[in-house]
C-alpha cells in the first residue's frame, strides 16, 4: 500500500516533469521568435553609445561572428544547445553572467515575495473566515468591501501611497532601494534590509489579501450550505467547534492550493512594486531588462520565471494529490 | 403524553423573484403531528410534499430565509429557538438520507464518536460499529469508500451513540437493496421498542407498513390524515381521507389506479381544501376555507366528507 503511493507519485512527477519540458521548450521558442522579431537590434543593444564608431562592414563582421546571418532555426538552436549546458549568456547591461544576476537578485526578491506571500495567505485566509462566518452582518461588509476596492488597486498606485504616507510624510521608512545609500556593502546590517523590505511587503501583502480572502469566503459559504454541516448542526454542533470540526477542514485544502498557484500573480505584482520602490530585485530586473534591450538577460528571466510559476503550480497539484484523502486513497491521476 | 406535539406549523420562504420583488412561498401550512414514546409514526407523501422541511423544522435547522409559525411543544414544553439548538443531537437524533451528510473529508469513525455524550467515544463508537455488522477498519474509511449500505448504518449509528428520545430519519430507504432495507427498519423497529420515538419519513409506503404504528399522510404541505396502520388493508375503506384511499389505490400492488391530476405547487396552492381540485367527493364548501383537523374512528382527518 505505502510503496505504492510512493510509485504514484513518481509517475505523477515524470509525468508532470514531461509538461515542464514541454513547457519550457514552448516559453524558449516564443519568447526567442518575439525578441527575434522586436525593434531590438542585438548588435545595438550590445555595442550601445559606440555604435557611430561601427562601420557597415565591421556590423557585418560582428553578425557573423555571433551567427546573426544564419537562419532563425539554426539560431535558436544554438542558443538552445548553450542554455542546455547550463549557459545563460552574459547579460548586455551588467556584464556578468546572466545566471549570477539572476540568483543574487531573486535572493532579494524571494525575501520580499516569501514575506508578502505568508502575510497574504494568512490574512485573507482570516478575513475570508470570519466574512463567511459572520455573512451578511457588517464586518463581512466591511471584509468584502475592502477586497472589491483592493482586487481593483493597481499594485504601483498602492505602491506611491505606502510611500508618500509612510516614507514621506511621517518618515516612518526609507524611501526605496533594498540597502541603504552610501553605506559599504559590508556595513549594511539584517536590521536595514528589513526596514527596506517593509514597505514592499507589506504594499504586496495587502493587495495579495482579497483574492484569498474572496476566494475562502466563497468557499466557506458553500461548506456551510452543505449537507454535510446541516446534517452535524441538526447533532448540535454550532459556532467555533462546527467551523473547526468540518469549516476549516473542508476549507484550507483549496486555500492552500490557491496560494501555491498565486505564485504567478505574486511576481507580476512584484514586478511593478519593486519599480516603485527602486528594490533591486528579480521584478526590477526584468523591466530593466525590457527597456534596455537586454536580450540574454530577459530570456533567462522569462525561463526563470516560468519555472517559478511551474514550481508553485506543481506544490499546489501535489498537495491536493497527496493531502486530499479522495484523491490519495482512490484514484491515480 | 405524547414526547413531541406540532400544532399548526407553517413554514414560508422569502425568495426574490424578478428584480427586487419578493414572494412568500408557504411550504407547510397548518400541520399537525403526535410522536408517542415507543412508537414507530411514518410520515408518507410524495416527494415535494414538504416531509424534510418538517423534519428541519423540529431540529430548528430551518434556512434563514424560512419564517415558521405553529408551535412544537416537547414532552409538553413549548420548544423555544434555544431550547432547540440545546436539544439537537442530545434529545432529538436525525438519521439523513445520504452520504452528502457526511463530511467528505473527516474519517467516519470520526464522525460518529463527535455525537457520543457521554462516557468513551472511542469504545461506543467501536460497539455500535460492532452491532451493526461494520467491520473495525470502517472507522478509517472515509465516506467516499463506503458502500450504500455502509453509509446508511454509519449514519444509523450517529442516532444510536447520542442516546436520543426522539429519533428522525429522513428517507432512509431509497437506492438500496431489500436486505438492507429490511435491516434499516428493523433497526427503527428496535430503536421503538426500546422507548424511543421514531419519525420515520419516507415515500415508500410498503416498507412503512410492515413497521409502523401510525401513518400520517401528507399532501401539498400538511396532514390529511393520521391512521393507524391497521386501516391500510383491503381496497382502504377504512381509511378516512379521499386522498389516501387514492394513494392507497393507486399503489401496484393494490388496483394501480392513479387520480387525475398532481399535486399544487406551493406557489399556487388552492384557497380552501388543498385536496378538493382533485377530489371526487368536493363540493362548494370544500373550497370555501381549508378543513380543520378532526378526530374521527381512532385518527385523525382533515375532510368535512369524512365518514
Amino acid at each position: 500500500m505505502r510503496k505504492n503511493v510512493g510509485l504514484k507519485i513518481g509517475i505523477f512527477l515524470l509525468l508532470k516533469g514531461l509538461r515542464m519540458l514541454t513547457l519550457l521548450v514552448a516559453i524558449c521558442l516564443i519568447s526567442f521568435l518575439l525578441i527575434k522579431n522586436s525593434p531590438i537590434d542585438p548588435i545595438q543593444a550590445y555595442i550601445g553609445a559606440d555604435m557611430l564608431k561601427v562601420g557597415p562592414e565591421q556590423r557585418e563582421k560582428i553578425a557573423e561572428y555571433w551567427g546573426l546571418n544564419e537562419p532563425v532555426m539554426v539560431q535558436f538552436l544554438n542558443w538552445g544547445s548553450a542554455l542546455l549546458q547550463g549557459d545563460l549568456g552574459n547579460s548586455m547591461t551588467y556584464r556578468r553572467p546572466v545566471a549570477d544576476i539572476i540568483g543574487e537578485r531573486f535572493l532579494n526578491s524571494l525575501v520580499l515575495m516569501l514575506t508578502a506571500w505568508i502575510l497574504s495567505g494568512m490574512i485573507g485566509f482570516i478575513m475570508g473566515v470570519v466574512s463567511a462566518m459572520k455573512k451578511d452582518t457588517w464586518i463581512d461588509r466591511m471584509i468584502k468591501w475592502y477586497c472589491y476596492t483592493l482586487a481593483s488597486t493597481p499594485t504601483f498606485w498602492m505602491g506611491l501611497l505606502m510611500l508618500i504616507v509612510f516614507a514621506v510624510w511621517l518618515g516612518w521608512f526609507p524611501i526605496g532601494l533594498g540597502v541603504p545609500a552610501g553605506v559599504l556593502a559590508e556595513d549594511v546590517t539584517i536590521a536595514d534590509r528589513i526596514e527596506h523590505l517593509v514597505l514592499p511587503a507589506i504594499t504586496l501583502s495587502i493587495i495579495g489579501v482579497a483574492n484569498v480572502a474572496l476566494h475562502t469566503r466563497q468557499k466557506l459559504i458553500d461548506v456551510l450550505s452543505s449537507d454535510y454541516v446541516l446534517f452535524a448542526r441538526a447533532r448540535g454542533e454550532r459556532g467555533f467547534t462546527l467551523f473547526w470540526r468540518h469549516g476549516l477542514r473542508n476549507v484550507a485544502l483549496p486555500a492552500i492550493t490557491l496560494q501555491f498557484a498565486a505564485f504567478s500573480e505574486l511576481f507580476g505584482g512584484a514586478v511593478l512594486a519593486e519599480q516603485v520602490f527602486s528594490y533591486p530585485g528579480l521584478g526590477q530586473a526584468t523591466v530593466e531588462a525590457g527597456l534596455r534591450g537586454d536580450v540574454p538577460l530577459l530570456l533567462g528571466l522569462v525561463i526563470f520565471s516560468t519555472f517559478f510559476v511551474f514550481a508553485g503550480n506543481l506544490i499546489a497539484d501535489l498537495i491536493y494529490y497527496i493531502v486530499d484523502p479522495r484523491t490519495r486513497e482512490s484514484r491515480m491521476l | 403524553m405524547p414526547i413531541l406535539e406540532v400544532e399548526n406549523l407553517s413554514i414560508s420562504f422569502n425568495q426574490y423573484t424578478t428584480g427586487l420583488k419578493q414572494k412568500n412561498i408557504q411550504v407547510i401550512s397548518s400541520l399537525n403531528v403526535t410522536l408517542e414514546e415507543g412508537e414507530i409514526l411514518a410520515v408518507v407523501g410524495a416527494s415535494g410534499s414538504g416531509k424534510s422541511l418538517l423534519a428541519h423544522a423540529i431540529l430548528g435547522i430551518l434556512p434563514d430565509n424560512a419564517t415558521i409559525s405553529g408551535t412544537i411543544k416537547y414532552n409538553g414544553e413549548v420548544l423555544t429557538n434555544s431550547q432547540q439548538a440545546s436539544l439537537r443531537g442530545k434529545e432529538i437524533a436525525l438519521i439523513p438520507q445520504s452520504t452528502n451528510y457526511l463530511d467528505p473529508l473527516m474519517r467516519v469513525g470520526n464522525q460518529v464518536r463527535t455525537s457520543v455524550r457521554t462516557g468513551d467515544a472511542t469504545l461506543a463508537q467501536r460497539a455500535v460499529f460492532k452491532r451493526l455488522h461494520l467491520k473495525q477498519n470502517v472507522e478509517k474509511m472515509f465516506p467516499f469508500q463506503l458502500s450504500g449500505g455502509m453509509a446508511r448504518r454509519t449514519l444509523l449509528s450517529t442516532a444510536i451513540v447520542s442516546d436520543a428520545k426522539v429519533i428522525i430519519a429522513d428517507e432512509p430507504t431509497p437506492g438500496l437493496d431489500p436486505v438492507v432495507i429490511k435491516e434499516a427498519l428493523s433497526n427503527f423497529r428496535e430503536f421503538a421498542d426500546n422507548g424511543c420515538a421514531v419519525m420515520l419519513i419516507t415515500h415508500d409506503i410498503e416498507s412503512a407498513l410492515t413497521i409502523a404504528d401510525k401513518i400520517a399522510v401528507f399532501y401539498a404541505g400538511t396532514t390529511v390524515e393520521v391512521a393507524p396502520v391497521e386501516n391500510f388493508t383491503g381496497d382502504g375503506e377504512g381509511l378516512r381521507h379521499p386522498y389516501s384511499k387514492a394513494l392507497w389505490r393507486a399503489l401496484p400492488q393494490n388496483e394501480f389506479i392513479p387520480i387525475p391530476g398532481s399535486q399544487p405547487h406551493p406557489s399556487a396552492l388552492p384557497s380552501g381544501c388543498l385536496f378538493a381540485p382533485r377530489c371526487i367527493k368536493a363540493t362548494a364548501a370544500c373550497s370555501q376555507q381549508q378543513p380543520e383537523m378532526r378526530e374521527l374512528r381512532n385518527g385523525m382527518v382533515r375532510c368535512i366528507h369524512a365518514t
